[in-house]
């Protein structure tokens, strides 16, 4: 069995990136993509994390970053899902194309 | 010495009587403006009598020479350190004579109006702009230097502007009252730039270190300023020349006159007051004011005035002949009779015997004013009466305007140089100072006396002789106390005013000048006026066909005086043939397609522009994340390849 490296690591973060850039530019369901934006967020946990590990182990900076994040992160969730039951009550929709006329 | 308070209340009451009549007039005091006004002007006059009483025989004279005062002198307009345009008061004899004159013919307007404009429907409106008038009028001649007065002129003509155009509902008098305001204005634009000229080339705007700079050949100013020389003129001269267009143009001398007949259009106290007695003789007075300068260091101007005053007075007295409109007929009266004070100040001298035309101008401008507004307010009351301004619609009025009659007379008499009556004084000194110093204008002025008397007892034969008036319905009174107390008064003064011994008052350097009479002088012109006079009474006496025979027979110069010699004519061709398709029609096609051009091209392309990036705002989320990501992968890209 081969220990994982960093480079394994950053592949998967770099997958799951990736992956969430895609489900957030495809998908027409607002929580859809929204979970797609908490894939993109773990992607960078998961940098942070292999960073702090391989490169610097003696040093905590990319824990400390990596909490920042996920507490941001369920902040963010808070709000979104504010804003779409907002959105639903308004539109009886939370399909993002109806959103558009948020514009004007 | 003189009171700055006092004198500074003169001009100040008619100002503050047009704030309170123009701010609360229509409102509340529309029965009582006439009131207010009148009081507020009679104030002023008692004050300008006074001044004058104080100024000519208690302080003014200081061995043997009347002195310039200034009894103010504030800083308006500072632009640097010694730069600026002030505000003051000069007193000197010509504007302590014309306080008096201005202020004495408007309260009596003022008061006329009381009848005269009784009923109707803006007559605060129409009380106020009188305040305004005076007030400008006023502060024109109390002005201590040249930018004062310039301000001061164009008040006079925003407020002439006003007045003529009062009856707004008529086309014509919208007309006239622009036509007016062009014209001036046009003259106006040639007296800013001597203005210019004059206070650059003297280092100074105010009036007495002005003269006191410019008549001195040894100064330093005229020495620069006549070395500097343009189209063969000095500076001085051009600065002169374009000062006098200015004074032209107010006092309606030929070729700028045109203004001044149709101005008939205003109220006619109000052509009494501006239009015949005070703000005409405006370019008068300028030019009397400058005097000094024109007589010492510009001499060919001088000649200019004089020439001009004396081809405006005949040619004004031959159209006034032929009109029948009888407030035209006094118009072109005013303008030759104005021609008469200018080529009086022309042919004038500086200092002792020889300045006669200029002591003689200034009467004439005095006695002018008593007996034209007297004539114009006669005409007002034959007109409040008839309601007609048209001679032909008139006649044997004599029994139902008594009052009116008898001052209408006096006035004609004056105006046509009768003894004793004022006129005949002031023309005779008039003559005499043309007699001295230039043949040439002496003829043209003894023959225009003569044409004088004869359009003005042409005038008065077919308002009060002629044929006999039908009375249609009924027909109100003279008009009542209001009206017939101005008419008394002026006729007083149109009767006794040449005994005033004007020369101890006023003349070229403050000296005193006695004018001597010669009887033998005075039989030509008196014979002249006399013949006038008598031609007039034998061509319209009676209604008869001889005045028709009379014009048949003249025919061609007839018809070119009855159409004013073609001049409307002449400038309609000038404005409309030349400048409107050479100048005005090019400069409409440059507007429209180069100027405007830019202007829509820079309006078409921002909208060309707009109309393409609009679609980047789409709303659509997913859209603006792919513009995101794609700035982000260009600028990872930048960063790690090429900023590396």
């Amino acid at each position: 069995m081969i220990e994982p490296g960093l480079y394994h690591i950053l592949f998967i973060s770099a997958a799951l990136f990736f992956l969430g850039i895609y489900g957030f530019l495809t998908r027409r369901n607002l929580i859809t993509m929204l979970m797609s934006i908490e894939l993109i967020l773990n992607s960078v946990n998961l940098n942070f994390i292999a960073f702090n590990k391989y490169v610097w182990p003696d040093k905590m900076d990319g824990l400390f970053f990596t909490l920042f994040i996920i507490a941001i992160a369920a902040a963010e969730a808070a709000v979104a899902i504010a804003i779409i039951i907002n959105l639903y009550r308004s539109h009886q929709s939370i399909d993002v194309e109806n959103a558009e006329d948020l514009k004007y | 010495m003189p009171n700055a308070t006092t004198i500074a209340l003169i001009p100040l009451l008619p100002l503050a009587g047009f704030i309170l009549l123009g701010l609360f007039g229509r409102k509340y005091l529309k029965s009582s403006s006439g009131l207010i006004g009148t009081a507020l002007l009679l104030t002023s006059t008692i004050l300008a009598l006074y001044t004058a009483y104080e100024y000519f025989f208690v302080y003014g004279k200081v061995d043997g020479v009347y002195q310039q005062f200034i009894p103010l002198q504030l800083t308006w307009l500072e632009f640097s350190k010694g730069v600026s345009i002030d505000m003051g008061l000069l007193l000197d004899p010509i504007s302590v004579m014309m306080l008096v004159v201005v202020s004495f013919i408007s309260l009596m307007v003022h008061i006329y109006s009381l009848g005269y404009m009784k009923g109707e429907e803006r007559f605060a409106t129409y009380y106020s702009f009188l305040g305004l008038f005076t007030f400008s009028m006023l502060g024109l001649v109390l002005a201590s230097n040249i930018f004062q007065i310039y301000i001061f002129w164009e008040l006079v003509g925003v407020s002439s502007f006003l007045l003529i155009g009062y009856y707004y509902d008529k086309p014509s008098a919208v007309a006239a009252s622009k036509k007016a305001f062009i014209v001036t204005r046009f003259a106006d634009l040639g007296f800013l730039i001597g203005i210019l000229i004059l206070s650059f080339s003297s280092g100074t705007l105010d009036f007495t270190t002005l003269i006191q700079r410019l008549t001195s050949p040894e100064s330093n100013e005229v020495k620069t300023a006549v070395v500097s020389t343009f189209l063969g003129a000095s500076a001085l001269t051009w600065g002169a020349a374009l000062v006098f267009i200015g004074g032209a143009g107010k006092s309606a001398m030929f070729p700028l006159h045109i203004w001044l007949p149709d101005a008939m259009e205003g109220p006619t106290p109000v052509s009494a007051l501006i239009h015949a007695a005070t703000m005409v003789v405006a370019g008068v007075y300028l030019v009397a004011r400058l005097f000094p300068v024109f007589a010492l260091t510009t001499p060919a101007v001088l000649e200019i005035i004089g020439w001009v005053g004396a081809i405006s007075a005949i040619i004004a007295a031959v159209i006034a002949c032929t009109q029948t409109d009888i407030k035209r007929v006094l118009a072109y009266s005013t303008m030759s009779q104005i021609g008469y004070m200018m080529f009086a100040l022309g042919v004038s001298k500086y200092g002792g015997e020889a300045g006669l035309g200029y002591t003689a101008s200034m009467f004439h401008l005095f006695t002018h004013a008593m007996f034209k507004a007297l004539l114009f307010l006669g005409a007002g009351a034959v007109i409040h009466y008839i309601h007609s301004n048209d001679m032909r619609d008139m006649g044997g009025l004599r029994k139902y305007l008594p009052v009116t009659h008898i001052t209408f007379l006096i006035a004609c008499l004056a105006i046509a140089g009768v003894p004793p009556f004022a006129g005949f004084f002031s023309k005779e000194e008039i003559l005499l100072a043309a007699y001295q110093n230039n043949m040439a204008i002496y003829w043209i002025a003894l023959i225009t006396s003569g044409l004088t008397a004869f359009y003005m007892f042409r005038l008065y034969f077919n308002i009060f002789w002629s044929k006999p008036h039908e009375v249609h319905g009924e027909k109100h009174g003279e008009g009542g106390f209001v009206m017939m107390l101005p008419l008394v008064l002026l006729a007083v003064g149109a009767a006794a005013a040449g005994f005033i011994p004007f020369g101890e008052f006023v003349s070229s350097d403050g000296k005193a000048l006695v004018s001597h009479f010669h009887l033998e002088f005075s039989i030509a012109p008196v014979g002249l006026g006399l013949a006038g006079i008598f031609a007039a009474l034998w061509l319209y006496k009676k209604q008869n066909d001889k005045p028709q025979k009379l014009a048949a027979a003249l025919g061609g110069l007839y018809n070119a005086a009855y159409h004013k010699f073609y001049i409307d004519e002449i400038y309609f061709f000038i404005t409309k043939k030349v400048l409107f398709n050479l100048i005005g029609r090019p400069a409409a096609w440059f507007d429209r397609n180069i100027v405007d051009g830019m202007v829509n091209l820079t309006g078409n392309t921002t909208q060309a522009v707009s109309e393409g990036i609009k679609k980047i705002q789409s709303g659509k989320v997913q859209q603006y994340a792919i513009y995101f990501l794609a700035g982000v992968i260009v600028l990872a890209t930048l960063f790690i390849y090429v900023l590396r």
